[in-house]
């Protein structure tokens, strides 16, 4: 038997290495993009949106400005099916070829991105976890390599909070809300700025936890009727946000006063649960829909080349599409911020990429110039504030489409940033870290 | 012709209860031992040590203490991915808390808690068997993860559940390159894996099998079942709960209560059926099987799909690499159910009548 099949193992081992030797020397002016995502597993469905819109950017800056200066968009993807082992082995193998010029990583994962957290610093590859990850890495002091970009659990539940607080006319005194969560590192992220806006703010928080998947939640709902709460904020996710929903109208909780994290706010989360998601809110940090013109462009450009990414079609414009084009605006903006520091039309590497992650400075005028204007908040980094934004936007499920019934709302920096930074010297001192002093980073 | 025992002649007690009466064997072994502390740190590169031979060293440990329950005690279970957890918090967590406490007597100390609670959820195994038991280890695999997520002292109070390790510091030095970190798991193993080795060849082992084999004449010929069960269920849980506790610490680097799911569960289980079930070697013939095909497949694949002109995206190499390795279990499990360690037992056999068969 073995015999049989000892030339075709020959003929595979043999062209496995020539394959190994064949690999794509980059030329100078070409910027690769380590793609660690996933389009099949559980969340499958999530990631097809996020990275199809990802790679439909950067497929646009190629096709429409010929690259950021000159320098071509490259990428390779990996399937992580979002499996933290794979992650990590992803990450190793497309590490080498990101070697000489990476963007930055970003795997929507929390578990790849604790997992990655300290290799990637110390390959100097800088990792952006947009709305998700350790959120803790805002303290760029202690975490050089890590930018939860835009926004994080913890600013996000505090923006939920004014939110409520501003509908409640001011003041949230004696008010009763339930933080209903994925049992998981996800959902208990936001519980420790939840109870801090509790303490100030002196509502009665409840915390009501949904094991992982969540597709049964008969008790937690019961619960939530005893405890009769004036507002739920739902970190769900997956299948479990359509179940809350639908369990929402099962026992007459109107939806209009449940907001969810925006894991929750998806067109694949409200669409299952029918007539039962009508009048939700979910927090959002880019809107969704064909009307940001970006969005329109890319349609236009890209699909009419025939180099869309996306095989459905019908995702352009979605939650998740826009917010995976709104991970690429942010990448190829700070491509395009390092290489006016580092020379222009030049690829560059991962340590340049990190110090322009770190210096990004995306006004309402840029935004407005690239077609992105609304599909994103302004974002200003700095060495300790990597986050550098902390807005979210409430948008309202109407049957058919989400509607954005907020301006950009921002969370209680004051409140909730020292805790990033004594959990992020916590981090220091358990690994040895000695912190940046970042008066001296320029 | 090259692989024959004749002429071998054991002439003291020691020579002949060695641990590979064969002289081709223990060659085979130095070699390959030769190979792996020598050879590969010459030539493997970081992506080799980080995302293949770590892995696979540490799969193949915890698919040994499986193996050990089931393959030698046979007692089913299914809560292998939840020792591996508790032995990881439990490293990390004594690390943590006892000031200088060297790195591996944390993972010492790790194995043995979870030796403790392997104890404890195997005490349902005196009373029932089988698919019966399995179910009743399923019980540790959601008690566990559950006991981890539910107290946050157990992951130092981080907001997330999530626990990010500690140096690796032996002797001073901290071990912070891949090959360093290879090099610590591979020693760590091999201890092990002889360890493994001379137990099940020792009385405690005979008893195992006498128990697996038929648990009422095992206690009919003195062979206490409570304390032989217990032991299995311990020395099994200790095995996995270091290879839970590596897995934190020299792997990923950082875990979470949820990682250890029942899917990790029946991996390792999948790795004794495929490499298996009662043989050492077989752990780590399914651990290399089941870990390193898929990666494979996910390189070779678009490679050809590009030589054949197929459109193949990403997710669809995903999905075609699920088939591919699920067909290609069954055709082992048909092929030879009794697993590759059972493939590699007839190669020896032929190759001691080679070239002249009868």
């Amino acid at each position: 038997m073995i015999k049989k099949f000892k030339p075709a193992l020959a003929a595979a081992a043999v062209s496995l290495a020539l394959f190994a030797q064949a690999q794509p020397v980059f030329a100078a002016e070409e910027q690769f993009f380590p793609v660690i995502g996933y389009r099949v597993g559980p969340y499958g469905a999530n990631g097809q949106s996020f990275y199809g819109g990802f790679i439909d950017y950067l497929n646009y800056v190629n096709l429409k400005e010929k690259g950021v200066n000159g320098v071509m968009m490259t990428w390779e993807e990996c399937e992580t099916e979002y499996n933290n082992a794979k992650g990590v082995e992803c990450y190793e193998r497309l590490k080498g070829k990101a070697a000489k010029s990476a963007g930055p990583i970003h795997n929507m994962s929390t578990g790849i991105s604790y997992a990655l957290i300290d290799k990637s610093a110390q390959d100097k590859l800088p990792m952006a976890m947009m709305g998700y990850g350790r959120t803790d890495a805002v303290d760029g002091s202690v975490f050089p390599y890590a930018f939860p970009l835009v926004t994080t659990y913890q600013m996000q539940a505090s923006a939920i909070v004014k939110f409520i607080k501003d509908k409640e006319g001011g003041n949230l005194a004696g008010k009763k809300i339930v933080y209903l969560y994925h049992d998981s590192a996800y959902g208990k992220e936001a519980i420790i700025a939840m109870e801090a806006e509790a303490a100030l703010n002196k509502f009665t928080l409840v915390q009501i936890p949904v094991a992982h998947p969540g597709n049964e939640q008969g008790a937690q709902w019961l619960k939530i009727r005893q405890e009769k709460p004036d507002f739920v904020v739902f970190w769900g996710w997956g299948v479990m946000n359509q179940t809350a929903l639908k369990a929402a109208q099962k026992v007459g909780f109107p939806r209009e006063k449940m907001i969810g994290s925006w894991w929750t706010g998806s067109e694949e989360d409200v669409i299952p649960a029918g007539d039962a998601a009508k009048g939700y809110m979910a927090a959002t940090w880019n809107v969704a829909g064909k009307q940001v013109p970006l969005i329109a462009d890319i349609e236009k450009v890209v699909y009419g080349a025939g180099k869309g990414n996306l095989q459905d079609k019908a995702k352009i414009g979605t939650i998740l599409y826009n917010r995976g084009v709104s991970a690429a605006v942010l990448s190829v903006e700070a491509i395009r911020k390092g290489q006016e520091k580092y020379g222009k039309g030049k690829a560059l590497t991962g340590e340049q990429t990190r110090w322009a992650l770190e210096n990004l400075n995306i006004t309402e005028a840029r935004l407005k110039a690239i077609g992105a204007t609304d599909l994103l908040p302004e974002i200003k980094t700095s060495c300790d504030n990597h986050e550098g934004s902390g807005k979210v936007k409430i948008q309202q499920w109407d049957g058919a489409k989400w509607v954005p019934v907020s301006g950009w709302i921002e969370g209680n920096k004051g409140l909730i940033h020292p805790l990033f930074q004594a959990s992020a010297k916590q981090y220091a001192k358990e690994k040895g870290i000695t912190p940046r002093d970042c008066s001296k980073e320029k | 012709m090259l692989y024959r025992e004749a002429g071998q002649f054991k002439t003291n007690y020691a020579a002949d209860q060695q641990v590979f009466p064969i002289r081709q064997d223990r060659i085979g072994i130095i070699v390959l031992l030769a190979v792996a502390f020598l050879g590969v740190p010459m030539f493997a590169s970081a992506y080799w040590f980080s995302a293949i031979l770590i892995p696979f060293l540490i799969f193949a440990l915890a698919a040994l203490g499986l193996n050990i329950l089931t393959g030698y005690a046979g007692q089913l279970s299914l809560g292998s991915a939840a020792f591996m957890a508790v032995g990881a918090y439990a490293a990390y967590n004594f690390q943590l808390r006892i000031e200088g406490i060297p790195i591996i007597v944390s993972f010492i100390c790790g194995g043995l808690t979870a030796a403790g609670v392997g104890i404890l959820f195997g005490l349902p195994s005196l009373r029932i068997k089988g698919f019966y038991l399995a179910v009743a280890t399923l019980a540790a695999q959601f008690f566990i993860v559950w006991c981890l997520t539910k107290f946050p002292w157990l992951s130092n109070n981080s907001s997330s559940g999530v626990i990010s390790t500690q140096q690796l510091i032996i002797f001073g030095h901290e071990l912070t390159t891949p090959v360093e970190k290879y090099l610590l798991v591979l020693s760590i193993v091999v201890v092990m894996a002889m360890a493994a080795k001379n137990l099940v060849r020792s009385s405690t082992g005979r008893a195992w099998m006498a128990v697996r084999d038929m648990d009422v004449a095992a206690s009919v010929i003195g062979i206490k079942l409570m304390p032989t069960k217990l032991l299995a269920f311990a020395i099994s849980s200790f095995y996995c709960g270091v290879a839970g506790a590596l897995y934190a610490f020299c792997y990923l680097g950082s875990v979470e209560p949820d990682g250890f799911s029942l899917d990790m569960s029946f991996r390792i289980l999948f790795m004794i059926i495929i490499g298996g079930v009662g043989s050492i070697m077989g752990s780590f013939l399914g651990a290399a099987f089941i870990l390193l095909l898929p990666i494979f497949l996910d390189v070779a694949l678009p490679f050809f799909a590009e030589l054949f002109g197929l459109p193949f995206s990403s997710a669809t190499v995903s999905h075609i690499q699920i088939l591919v390795f699920g067909a290609l279990i069954m055709f082992f499990l048909i092929v030879e159910p009794h697993g590759l360690a059972r493939l590699w037992q007839i190669a020896k056999e032929k190759l001691r009548l080679w070239p002249f068969p009868h």
